[in-house]
């Protein structure tokens, strides 16, 4: 482990993004490796708990690079969750390692809703498909764009 | 390490008592390996998906490391039954066609 925060480090450096290792309270909320422990229990359990809805991609959500990150930013899209927190797993070798630790999960991307890991692209598209996500996103406070879409269509 | 459709649908279908496996090979050529799996099995009932999705990622713990992309349907008997009787049965393998379609009431 400590070799590959080691070259992240390097890495960080290099890119002149030595700021963001000296004042972690500058931590962007979305993309950027977030530090020597961006891999850790401690602060994926932070991240995961710190926005309801946090999304693990490859890539951002407005360039995903992988074809299944790509589903699962079309897919909230699709409901109208706008606010959600996303981190790029490409950017930080330690995050990408870390996250699939911290959940027992082989792939990237990953869910979570409320500090709860939900699953990958598969599962939140049978989620989509069945209804299950526009309940889940209501027990969060979060009102599914299509609930809207679909009473126009009611209403027509 | 045998990493071959035949080899995760024997590993799948025994290890799992499924009634119906479909492994697909999805590796685009010249890159790592990709698999889409089908399982059908009654292990599966009564528990939510995220649980039988960790059944299918423990059965084939060993093979995970070493597969670069990796995408799982995971059905019981009855569920299998209903989904083929649907006009678009046949292309459950195909999830990237059905995103934009609205949930059924």
């Amino acid at each position: 482990m400590s070799g590959s925060l080691g070259r992240a480090s390097a890495a960080l450096l290099h890119w002149g993004r030595g700021v963001l290792l000296r004042s972690p309270a500058l931590r962007p909320r979305s993309s950027g490796p977030g530090g020597p422990d961006s891999g850790s229990t401690e602060h994926l359990d932070g991240l995961v708990k710190k926005d309801k809805v946090v999304v693990f991609l490859k890539g951002t959500p407005e360039q995903p690079q992988c074809g299944f990150s790509n589903a699962v930013v079309q897919i909230l899209r699709l409901h109208g969750v706008s606010n959600y927190a996303a981190y790029n797993v490409l950017e930080d070798p330690a995050l990408r390692q870390g996250i699939k630790d911290y959940s027992n999960w082989p792939t990237i991307p990953q869910v979570y809703l409320n500090g709860e890991f939900v699953g990958g692209c598969d599962i939140l598209l049978q989620m989509h498909q069945n209804g299950d996500l526009v309940e889940e996103l209501k027990k969060l406070g979060i009102r599914s764009a299509l609930l809207d879409a679909k009473k126009d269509q009611d209403s027509k | 390490m045998e990493l071959s459709a035949e080899s995760l649908r024997e590993k799948l279908l025994r290890e799992l008592e499924a009634d119906h496996v479909e492994v697909e090979d999805t590796t685009p050529s010249r890159c790592a390996s990709s698999f889409r799996v089908l399982v059908v099995s009654s292990k599966f009932q009564g528990k939510p998906l995220l649980q039988r999705h960790r059944l299918v990622n423990s059965c084939l713990a060993a093979e995970l490391p070493h597969i670069h992309a990796f995408e799982q349907k995971t059905l019981t008997p009855e569920q299998w039954d209903k989904e083929r009787l649907k006009p678009l049965g046949g292309n459950y393998l195909q999830p990237q066609l059905l995103i934009g379609w609205f949930p059924r009431s």
